[in-house]
């Protein structure tokens, strides 16, 4: 194993300019890996941790910046974020165990791409954008845009994410849902976030698709004003949105079943 | 290494050309100096597969290296190259054309139990309620995962590691290996759980890491990861029980017909013995005159299922008490008052004939887990909470049931349970038994019965370590015996060595230490008590026909959960549950609480989430992200009521209770979640995903 660890972001960008290099921050998705992958283990790793400029949460006039280093540890502590998305803290802790909690950041969980993810749907549905930042150039890619396919993104290997953002608006419904295979440090079967704002209804779903997924059928029908009398009827508006599978954690009919029941509860809820 | 596939014909291990060897032992069956068998029921499991493969991760090869990433790297290079043939994967129904690979038509092992006239019975019964359950596979998740080190001392073969029974892993060493009992030797290292996994399957590993050590000439260890722990080495054997029951107008059983099919996987290992305790708790703890029960255990192309706490009870019991809830529905009977109505009275039988006399009050024991419970008050508020919540749902289940204690029949006086007590030069004395501690409290018990036994202080115990030099054999650690059994030898060879110091019964405490320092003094060497085990009086069974005392005593139980269920997720939570059971004299409060406690979380993960995947025969989800155990937020606080009867021949009255409490959770579960949503579930692990299949299909009459 090769573990480059820059003291500067410039540095950092440097390492990556020359090789692709794996960016490691709170490792909680590449460790667990190493003891059974040889390959894995005798990778070549930037180690982002010492990085303090990429650390911490912050506001101005435009919203709320997650920076790189964000964990969720640190969202559940903000007691603003508990205040203004509160499906932020909620997701958080509904992630692994309180150290993998105040280990993991908002940013990696992005970057890793799982569609099972917890931290990434309810940064979707709050209309979150990725900050790309390469030697050369700094860019920034709308969240529900950044994924290309099952865990792949349009992440440049010479480019780190640096920031996530939140526009900074008022979210009247923000709900979140983890269905995982028990009540604590599960992987989720199916995840749903749901807001609403002046941009309308977002409804995301996770572990129902290649990637986190925004449902656009349902959310331009619930803009329309479509009202549903039962989950059944949300079905073949989410069939056009997702497209589960058969795994190991639960079958295709369960989830598209599920996913159609907790969103039909959940904007029950919202109404 | 292990077989690619579930079934075939071994035709070359190939060696990657670059592949470095100088530093790689290799080791394969042709390094035997014994019989290629397993030493268990029968020689049918080879050390190491040496034509033919018969269950996928089947071992074929053995590598060591000084280096683990040399090792990694030499695992990648070589390749076991397998003709393969069609797999049986399917236990439940009959071998297709040449898929019989054991005996006539893969039958491993049938048992029966036949007590008086079943079908005259079932004829002039009222109604006749059919039923047919089935039970997954579980792993152990034992905390450290198999392991073992291996070294050769001068002449001696010495074996340490994670294991229950030494005895087992020494005989089996021996007859693989060929060495008499004086050149091996078995040392039982700190384990940390085994229920069962570390029974039978330690004597693989010990014979690959004593077969590397040998080839190396130098000390080898062997630790499997998680993974290959999970996808390779034993499970709960998976089950499919058949019922049909007679019971008159007044719901009393008239008849019981009762078929057990346990998977038994590629080899015979301890299937067996498993059938049969899965056999003899299948009718419960109710008394009917008119029972037949037929178990066999199948071959398939599976790794070997094996010992796991409650040793095929759990299975058919499952089936029983959900199977009451479906009779008391079909009797319109509230099935409290079903189960009152058959449990056994002191001075009635159980399936085998064995006549129950032990002093406990059964039906008290159901009204005052009922009662405890809140039963009555709860059902009202559930009724409410379903009229008025969109989608949560609550009932409550439960469980009569029974276990058991020490081995079936005639299996303790087979064993011959052995166990010694030494004087110290100081006035100490030194249990030496093979009995071992995995985290259930072995340790603090022995030297709390020690201690009583010989009126010392327990600093002045002393428990010799599992060794096989040092101690003799005093029976494997299963099937809930250590205290019941082995504590009461403990306290018989005490009262050997009080007798061999001239010392009356009575004698205790400072006079015993003296009496010790004194013969030290004397003779110049320790003072040794011995028991071997003897039957209590009037206990009979004939293996033959199945009939008499199964078992010397059982621990009675009843239990009662309250779930609630999500109806978006399908997904239970298993709110409240109270575990209320009769094990004879408690010991060790704490230890016993833990012991029920952790033994109904277990129950509850079989009962709702822990689904083996099974792919090609063997475990797909072999990895704990995707094989789901309980965590502590996935319990509720486990009420846990003992009821003491004193048991006269066991260990300071002691019975029984390690297995008892995994026996109850899955039935008493299932039927609160059956309650709370209207359905008739018949299957654990009862997942969301089989919960929602049942939703689906429509409601049956509440059960």
């Amino acid at each position: 194993m090769k573990v480059e660890a820059p003291a500067t972001l410039d540095e950092a960008l440097a390492c990556l300019q020359a090789a692709p290099l794996v960016p490691l921050a709170g490792g909680t998705d590449l460790l667990v890996h190493w003891p059974g992958n040889l390959e894995a283990k005798a990778g070549h790793y930037v180690d982002l941790w010492a990085l303090d400029e990429l650390r911490g949460i912050r506001r101005d006039a435009e919203g709320l910046t997650l920076g790189a280093l964000a964990t969720y540890w640190d969202a559940i502590r903000d007691s603003r974020i508990r205040e203004e998305f509160p499906i932020l803290v909620q997701a958080a802790r509904q992630v692994g165990a309180i150290q993998i909690q105040s280990r993991g950041t908002w940013a990696g969980n992005v970057v890793n791409a799982s569609p099972a993810a917890d931290g990434v749907p309810v940064l979707m549905a709050l209309d979150a954008v990725v900050v790309l930042a390469s030697a050369s150039r700094r860019r920034e890619v709308p969240l529900d845009a950044f994924y290309t396919g099952y865990r792949t993104t349009v992440r440049r290997a010479d480019e780190l994410v640096v920031a996530v953002r939140l526009p900074d608006r008022g979210n009247a419904v923000q709900t979140f849902v983890k269905v995982g295979s028990r009540r604590a440090q599960a992987i989720a079967k199916v995840g749903l976030a749901l807001a609403r704002s002046e941009a309308g209804w977002r409804v995301v779903a996770a572990s129902v698709a290649p990637t986190v997924v925004r449902c656009r059928t349902v959310e331009a029908a619930l803009d329309a004003g479509d009202a549903f009398a039962a989950p059944e009827d949300l079905l073949p508006l989410l069939r056009e949105d997702v497209t589960p599978i058969d795994d190991l954690r639960s079958t295709a009919r369960y989830r598209e079943m599920v996913l159609a029941r907790v969103l039909w509860h959940a904007i029950a809820e919202a109404a | 290494m292990r077989s690619p596939v579930p079934r075939g014909r071994i035709r070359e291990v190939r060696f990657a050309s670059g592949l470095d060897r100088s530093e790689l032992v290799v080791v394969d069956h042709r390094d035997l100096t014994g019989p290629n068998e397993v030493l268990l029921i029968e020689p049918d499991q080879p050390v190491l597969a040496a034509d033919r493969v018969r269950h996928l991760h089947e071992p074929v090869l053995l590598l060591a290296h000084p280096s683990r990433e040399a090792l990694r790297r030499a695992v990648a290079a070589v390749e076991i190259v397998v003709d393969p043939e069609p797999p049986v994967l399917d236990f439940t129904v009959d071998p297709p054309p040449g898929g019989v690979q054991y005996g006539d038509d893969n039958v491993l092992k049938r048992l029966s139990i036949d007590k008086g006239d079943v079908e005259t019975a079932l004829a002039g019964a009222a109604r006749i309620v059919e039923g047919e359950y089935r039970t997954g596979a579980q792993e152990h998740v034992y905390l450290e995962n198999q392991g073992m080190v291996a070294w050769e001392e001068g002449d001696v073969l010495v074996v340490k590691g994670s294991l229950q029974c030494p005895y087992y892993v020494l005989k089996a060493l021996g007859h693989a290996l060929g060495r008499g009992p004086d050149r091996v030797r078995v040392v039982q290292a700190p384990t940390g759980g085994g229920f069962g996994g570390k029974e039978e399957y330690p004597s693989l590993v010990a014979l690959h890491a004593a077969l590397l050590a040998r080839k190396a000439g130098r000390p080898v260890k062997l630790v499997y990861e998680r993974g290959e722990d999970m996808e390779a080495t034993t499970k709960r054997h998976p089950s499919l029980v058949r019922h049909r029951t007679g019971v008159d107008v007044e719901g009393r059983l008239l008849a019981q017909d009762i078929e057990v099919v346990l998977d038994g996987g590629a080899y015979v290992t301890l299937s067996p013995v498993v059938l049969s305790r899965a056999i003899i708790h299948a009718a419960g703890p109710y008394a009917c005159d008119h029972v037949r029960i037929r178990g066999r255990a199948v071959f398939t192309n599976s790794p070997p299922y094996g010992a796991f706490r409650g040793f095929g009870a759990p299975q058919t019991i499952f089936a029983n008490e959900r199977h009451m809830d479906v009779v008391a529905a079909a009797v319109d009977l509230d099935p409290i008052e079903l189960r009152r109505r058959n449990l056994i009275e002191n001075g009635q039988s159980t399936a085998t004939g064995q006549v129950i006399d032990d002093g406990t009050d059964r039906t008290a024991l159901l009204d005052r887990a009922v009662e405890l419970s809140g039963w009555h008050e709860k059902k009202a508020a559930h009724a409410e909470l379903a009229r008025r919540h969109p989608w949560r749902r609550r009932g409550m289940g439960l469980a009569c049931f029974h276990h058991g204690a020490g081995f079936t029949g005639s299996g303790e006086v087979v064993l011959a349970s052995r166990v010694d007590v030494a004087g110290l030069a100081d006035g100490r004395i030194e249990v030496r038994s093979g009995n071992i501690e995995m985290g259930q409290g072995t340790l603090t018990v022995f030297t709390q019965i020690a201690s009583e036994a010989s009126g010392l202080a327990p600093s002045a115990i002393a428990l010799a370590e599992p060794d096989t030099a040092r101690v003799p054999n005093s029976g494997p650690t299963v099937a809930s015996r250590t205290v019941m059994v082995v504590g009461r030898l403990i306290e018989r060879a005490i009262e050997d060595l009080k007798a061999r110091l001239g010392l009356p019964p009575d004698a205790g405490g400072d006079r015993f230490a003296e009496a010790i320092r004194a013969a030290h003094a004397e003779r110049g060497e320790a003072p040794v008590g011995t028991a071997t085990y003897q039957p209590p009086p009037g206990v009979e069974w004939d293996e033959t026909t199945y009939r008499g005392d199964a078992y010397a005593a059982y621990a009675w139980a009843v239990y009662v959960a309250e779930v609630e269920v999500d109806l978006r997720t399908y997904t239970t939570r298993v709110v409240d549950f109270v575990a209320l059971q009769e094990v004879g004299k408690v010991l060790n409060e704490t230890l016993a609480r833990g012991q029920i406690q952790g033994g109904v979380v277990q129950g509850i993960g079989w009962a709702l989430m822990e689904d083996v995947v099974l792919e090609d025969g063997a475990m797909a989800n072999a990895q704990l992200t995707n094989y789901i155990i309980p965590t502590s937020d996935d319990v509720p606080p486990i009420r846990v009521t003992f009821e003491e009867t004193p048991y006269a021949h066991g260990a300071r009255g002691a019975k029984g209770l390690g297995e008892l409490p995994i026996d109850g959770p899955a039935p008493a579960v299932v039927n609160a979640v059956a309650r709370a949503t209207g359905t008739r579930p018949t299957t654990v692990p009862l997942t969301p995903e089989r919960l929602m299949e049942r939703l689906e299909e429509g409601r049956a009459d509440v059960a």
